[in-house]
């Protein structure tokens, strides 16, 4: 951060910190849902109140944990494929160029366009949401490994070749350290896409998830158990994503990630 | 010859990077590859290395034909420009790269990195990562990882180009020390004449990828056998119709000639100041004075030649705009292909060797 050498007031740090932002939208939210009734626009209190209700009632619980526990599982998966896949496709040029094309052409093809098709292909249970996570999550992982790999700093491959290392170990010792940073970019961009995506799949079909709280909320009248809902998604997201880049400092910090 | 280059030439795209090279190195020599950038003494390096390959010619090392080897299996040790340190392994890893390939145990391993840490001045960093260090550290460090498979070859690609000045200039003295210590055939690429000439014990100039001259640093300061190298080397004025000078004549077919500041001795006489050679003097007028530090740099106009000399910084004042005397001791004249020194005629009879 550029600012840092300058030494920040105390002001400017509370500005900072991100608090006034949300006093700001919560009043802004406070003020509109005046002249709203509750079924229309919830206050930050009646959201508040709901998810009290929700909570006491053990939905709210029962549906973020379905939630996260489709996510966690599709997401895995896609590390799994799309790293190993990314790291073989980036190292050889030719297959990079053979595989290109398809991926530009399924880059414009979102999950939630191919909620239906899978649920013809893979049934309405949780089979056909994971493997629309596995859908939405391996895209970015494996665009970005091969990124990764295909931009490893060709005087490092030199530099091992230099000192005897034939191809295979060159891959292992220098090629997929060198792709890490790239490779950790990928599975964070995976993982938000997986929590997008999830949303959308339990609200076309299903009977937990915070995708089915959200859409069900309109049967009942009850709007403020959809703003529980989406102020608990971007809690979620929010603390999976910080969770996730805190760990990748700690331990890839030699491997370039910042 | 312990390394041979023969007939090598190489192309990229329409640039000749290498033109019919050919030169010997003795083992044991430690060598400046030595010209302009893209005079194609990179690619040299790279083609011996064998990250690149020519696309004619031999290369020798110890009587072997290393043409279809790669790099990993001609033992080399290659020390790059950006160092090249993998990020993510410490200080100790680094260097224990190479060993781990050649398979040697833990206790060789731990003992050789020691060593080697020991050589390059830089004991007890085994820990740190390359990001912990400077510019300086990380060149030293690169040098042990590549000094510690015992490589029979060292190369080093303008190893000093990325780090500060001053830190550049020691680490000039402490490579060629270091290289000394261990005896390792060594051939370093620099742009920078002073570096090749203050370091190394053979040169080898190229330009446009040929050639120009292979010598002692000494040789090819005195003996300039190419115009290139005539102009390359020293600070050098590139004037014409050096026959106007007194106690030149013109030699047939070169017409022009180079005039270094150390053939040019200036002189700001009063009126009842006499010189030997007062008469074999041009009248000149200055037209500029910088100072160097140890001393003054001199610009001086010759009815229309101009020539540099240098002054002694106790010496009395030269302003821009004063008229002195100029005596030239000496010249290189040179037509495309050939240089000649010449003597001031005044001079010739003594014996005087000016460098």
């Amino acid at each position: 951060m550029a600012d840092k050498t300058k030494k920040d007031g105390v002001a400017a740090k509370i500005l900072r910190s991100g608090v006034i932002s949300w006093i700001i939208v919560l009043a802004v939210w406070g003020l509109g849902s005046l002249n709203y009734d509750e079924y229309f626009l919830p206050s930050p209190k009646e959201t508040l109140d709901s998810m009290v209700v929700l909570i006491q009632n053990g939905t709210l619980f029962a549906d973020i944990a379905a939630s996260a526990g489709r996510v966690v599982r599709g997401w895995l998966l896609a590390v799994v494929a799309g790293v190993p896949l990314g790291l073989l496709v980036g190292s050889f040029r030719h297959v990079r160029w053979l595989v290109e094309p398809i991926l530009s052409f399924f880059r414009f093809v979102p999950a939630i366009a191919l909620t239906t098709l899978f649920l013809m292909w893979f049934g309405v249970g949780d089979e056909s949401k994971i493997a629309l996570i596995i859908y939405a999550a391996f895209f970015p992982i494996f665009v970005n490994t091969i990124a990764g790999v295909a931009s490893t700093d060709s005087s490092l491959i030199e530099a091992a070749s230099c000192m005897g290392a034939k191809k295979l170990r060159v891959f292992f010792t220098v090629m997929v350290p060198s792709a890490v940073s790239n490779i950790f970019t990928g599975v964070r961009l995976g993982l938000s896409s997986s929590i997008i995506c999830i949303i959308a799949a339990e609200m076309l079909v299903g009977s937990d998830g915070l995708g089915y709280l959200i859409n069900s909320s309109k049967l009942y009248y009850k709007t403020g158990w959809a703003f529980a809902g989406i102020v608990s998604l971007a809690v979620l997201g929010f603390i999976a994503d910080r969770l996730l880049l805190l760990i990748g400092r700690k331990t890839l910090r030699h491997f370039g990630v910042k | 010859m312990y390394i041979e280059l023969q007939h090598i030439n190489k192309t990229f795209g329409d640039l000749k990077a290498s033109d019919d090279v050919s030169f010997g190195i003795e083992k044991g020599k430690l060598i400046g590859l030595l010209g302009p950038s893209g005079s194609g003494k990179t690619t040299i390096l790279r083609m011996l290395a064998g990250l690149e390959k020519q696309d004619s010619g031999d290369i020798l090392i110890d009587g072997r034909n290393v043409n279809g080897l790669s790099p990993d299996r001609r033992g080399i040790g290659f020390v790059f420009q950006s160092y090249a340190l993998f990020p993510y392994l410490t200080v100790f890893d680094n260097i224990a790269y190479g060993l781990r390939i050649q398979k040697k145990d833990k206790a060789f391993i731990k003992s050789r990195v020691a060593e080697l840490l020991e050589l390059v001045g830089l004991p007890g960093l085994e820990k740190r990562y390359p990001d912990q260090l400077s510019g300086g550290q990380r060149q030293r460090i690169a040098l042990a990882r590549a000094l510690a498979p015992s490589p029979e070859l060292l190369l080093l690609d303008e190893p000093f180009a990325a780090i500060d000045a001053k830190v550049r200039k020691e680490l000039r003295t402490w490579l060629r020390e270091t290289i000394d210590k261990i005896g390792i055939t060594s051939i370093f690429v620099t742009h920078d004449q002073d570096e090749a000439i203050e370091v190394a014990d053979e040169i080898v100039i190229t330009n446009n990828g040929k050639v120009e001259q292979v010598g002692s640093p000494a040789e090819i300061y005195l003996n300039p056998r190419t115009p290139f190298v005539a102009r390359f080397i020293g600070q050098s004025d590139v004037i014409e119709h050096y026959s106007k000078l007194k106690g030149f004549e013109h030699v047939k077919g070169k017409h022009n000639a180079v005039i270094r500041p150390e053939f040019v001795e200036i002189h700001k006489f009063t009126d009842n100041e006499h010189h030997d050679f007062e008469s074999s003097m041009e009248d000149a007028v200055v037209t500029g004075v910088f100072f160097r530090g140890n001393g003054y740099e001199v610009r001086a106009d010759i009815d229309g030649i101009g020539v540099t000399g240098r002054l002694p910084l106790g010496d009395a004042r030269i302003y821009k705009g004063d008229r002195v005397k100029v005596l030239i001791k000496q010249l290189y004249t040179f037509d495309a292909s050939s240089t000649e020194m010449i003597t001031n005629k005044a001079l010739d009879r003594t014996d005087l060797y000016y460098i």
